[in-house]
């Protein structure tokens, strides 16, 4: 069975998101990017697949900028076998809708044929959280989101999944997609040795145009802006001063 | 101009609180038909039919729907959706589940988490856990939207619209529920309660998580945790606050031993008043806290405790 996963370049889980000041969106110029976290979990989970002998082979898959290459070459350091990139942007401000890549993967799944996608739950720039199952319907395949376990037996796999009141588990028909939450594992660093290896891996190039897919945005950006700050609070100097601030602001 | 809205069921009950906070946001957008869909639902289909501002409920019942599984969900809201310009639901996991399927079969672009409406195609939604907040304009012929509750006051009671049963589709029988494991309280729940009591790294164990909870029961307060205490395992997800897990704005927040990295920040800094404990004086958590307290959480936490008697 080959795993698909596809992995988004996002700024780095550390930086300091600054709105452009023409409110376009968020600068993103020269700040440091690195994989979405979630899509590492994913990443992990394939790799881990492919150890306990579940999968023959992992495919990672970026689509954006030219610059996602490096995204993949973490996923090759990881461990995936090859890669895919879909240059779909030339601006790295151009976000690619999560519609237009969902039309893209299920392209690419037309032609590898995989077994099980697995993506990330949501990216951490745009937290639109929908990829995964948009890719699930246009593929007309079973969805299994935010999962903390996933165990494959034979034409099913059993997903515990992180919802509201706590956990739920559903057995869905293979093929799949899974999208991953925090909990399921912990993804590896790529050893040095590693990394060296991953520059030989495969990583084909391909464009939006090479799938016939229009990724014009849907969604019209209106105007980005830094959210309204909350006024400045006050230092307490003891849980008395604490509780009686408390009941002087009716909180309590 | 109509609105179709899928309530937020729960084992045959209508959650009422977001369901009604999803009506608030929605009613500006047009005549509001709820959809109460699952295994039973005929309950909550009544629940729901006295929420102001809703003019019809639609019941669908039938085991396909039960536990709220995306693909049979999202194949009957889709087979509905002809009559209906904006379908909307409030953005819980259950929610999160269905809505992009059912935007990706209907070829529109979903508006998740939409924490404010312009107009009828124009929202206001956080990016970057919540560090800007974009308005986006959606061209689409029809619009998917998730509503993030906590921007939004639950619509009232008082209403008393119609309730109508509708057939249901064929099962796609892509999916079969196994089992739920959800973990019994007598709390109120995370994303409506008053008032919350968070814990974090700081706090150090599932041991210690006990003086959380023990400050959230003395304030009748539901528990939440940050990232951080749920990655070292003190709380279990289902108390996560922030980016990737619930956003909350209750009238009081507490956090306890939480740094306040923005992933966190974005899940709670809308609440109306917040209060930090924690011993690092130079925590970010101190920048949004109405009332901060600088002191170890093992003797500030107790003696909370008890003086809040």
């Amino acid at each position: 069975m080959k795993v698909l996963v596809p992995v988004k370049r996002v700024i780095d889980y550390n930086v300091k998101v600054r709105v452009k000041a023409d409110g376009s969106g968020v600068d993103l110029a020269n700040v440091k990017m690195s994989m979405n976290p979630f899509d590492e979990i994913a990443v992990e989970e394939a790799i881990r697949l492919k150890e306990a002998g579940k999968a023959d082979e992992v495919i990672a898959v970026s689509i954006g900028v030219k610059q996602s290459q490096e995204t993949l070459r973490t996923a090759l350091a990881m461990g995936a076998d090859r890669a895919i990139l879909v240059i779909a942007a030339d601006d790295v401000h151009q976000d690619i809708e999560p519609l237009a890549v969902a039309k893209i993967l299920a392209k690419v799944v037309e032609e590898e044929q995989p077994g099980l996608v697995l993506a990330g739950k949501q990216a951490i720039d745009n937290d639109m959280n929908a990829t995964g199952q948009m890719l699930s319907a246009l593929l007309g395949w079973s969805q299994g989101t935010f999962a903390s376990e996933v165990d494959i037996e034979g034409d099913n796999a059993k997903i515990t999944r992180e919802v509201d009141g706590g956990l739920q588990t559903i057995s869905v028909k293979m093929p799949t997609i899974v999208t991953v939450d925090l909990r399921l594992n912990e993804p590896r660093y790529a050893s040095l040795p590693n990394i060296m290896k991953a520059k030989k891996k495969p990583l084909d190039e391909k464009t939006a145009a090479d799938y016939g897919v229009d990724v014009s945005p849907r969604l019209e950006v209106v105007k980005t802006e830094e959210p309204a700050a909350r006024a400045a609070g006050i230092i307490v100097g003891s849980v008395d001063e604490l509780v009686t601030k408390l009941k002087e602001a009716g909180a309590v | 101009m109509a609105v179709l809205l899928l309530a937020e069921v729960n084992n045959g009950e209508l959650a009422m609180d977001a369901t009604a906070k999803a009506v608030n946001a929605a009613k500006a957008l047009g005549d509001v038909t709820v959809l109460a869909a699952g295994g039973s639902a005929a309950a909550a289909g009544e629940a729901a039919a006295k929420i102001d501002g809703v003019s019809k409920v639609l019941v669908a019942e039938d085991a396909s729907l039960g536990h709220r599984l995306a693909e049979s969900t999202a194949a009957l809201i889709v087979g509905l959706s002809d009559s209906y310009e904006h379908i909307v639901a409030p953005a819980t996991t259950d929610a999160k589940n269905v809505m992009p399927r059912v935007a990706a079969l209907l070829d529109v672009m979903i508006v998740s988490d939409a924490s404010g409406v312009v107009d009828g195609s124009t929202f206001e939604r956080p990016i970057y856990a919540g560090n800007a907040i974009q308005t986006v304009k959606s061209n689409d012929a029809k619009k998917v939207i998730t509503i993030r509750t906590a921007s939004f006051d639950a619509a009232g009671e008082g209403g008393s619209a119609a309730v109508e049963t509708i057939a249901v589709g064929d099962n796609p029988g892509l999916s079969e529920w196994v089992e739920d494991k959800v973990a019994e309280s007598d709390r109120p729940e995370l994303t409506s309660a008053g008032v919350v009591v968070s814990g974090g790294r700081g706090v150090g164990s599932e041991e210690d998580f006990k003086l959380i909870e023990g400050l959230a029961d003395k304030l009748g307060a539901a528990v939440g945790a940050s990232r951080a205490a749920v990655d070292s395992g003190y709380a279990p997800n289902d108390w996560q606050v922030g980016q990737t897990g619930k956003v909350v704005a209750p009238d009081l927040y507490v956090a306890v031993g939480i740094s306040g990295a923005i992933q966190h920040l974005a899940g709670m800094k809308d609440s109306k008043v917040i209060v930090a404990i924690n011993k690092d004086e130079e925590a970010p958590i101190f920048q949004v806290a109405d009332f901060g307290l600088v002191a170890d959480l093992f003797q500030a936490v107790p003696e909370l405790t008890e003086k809040l008697g």
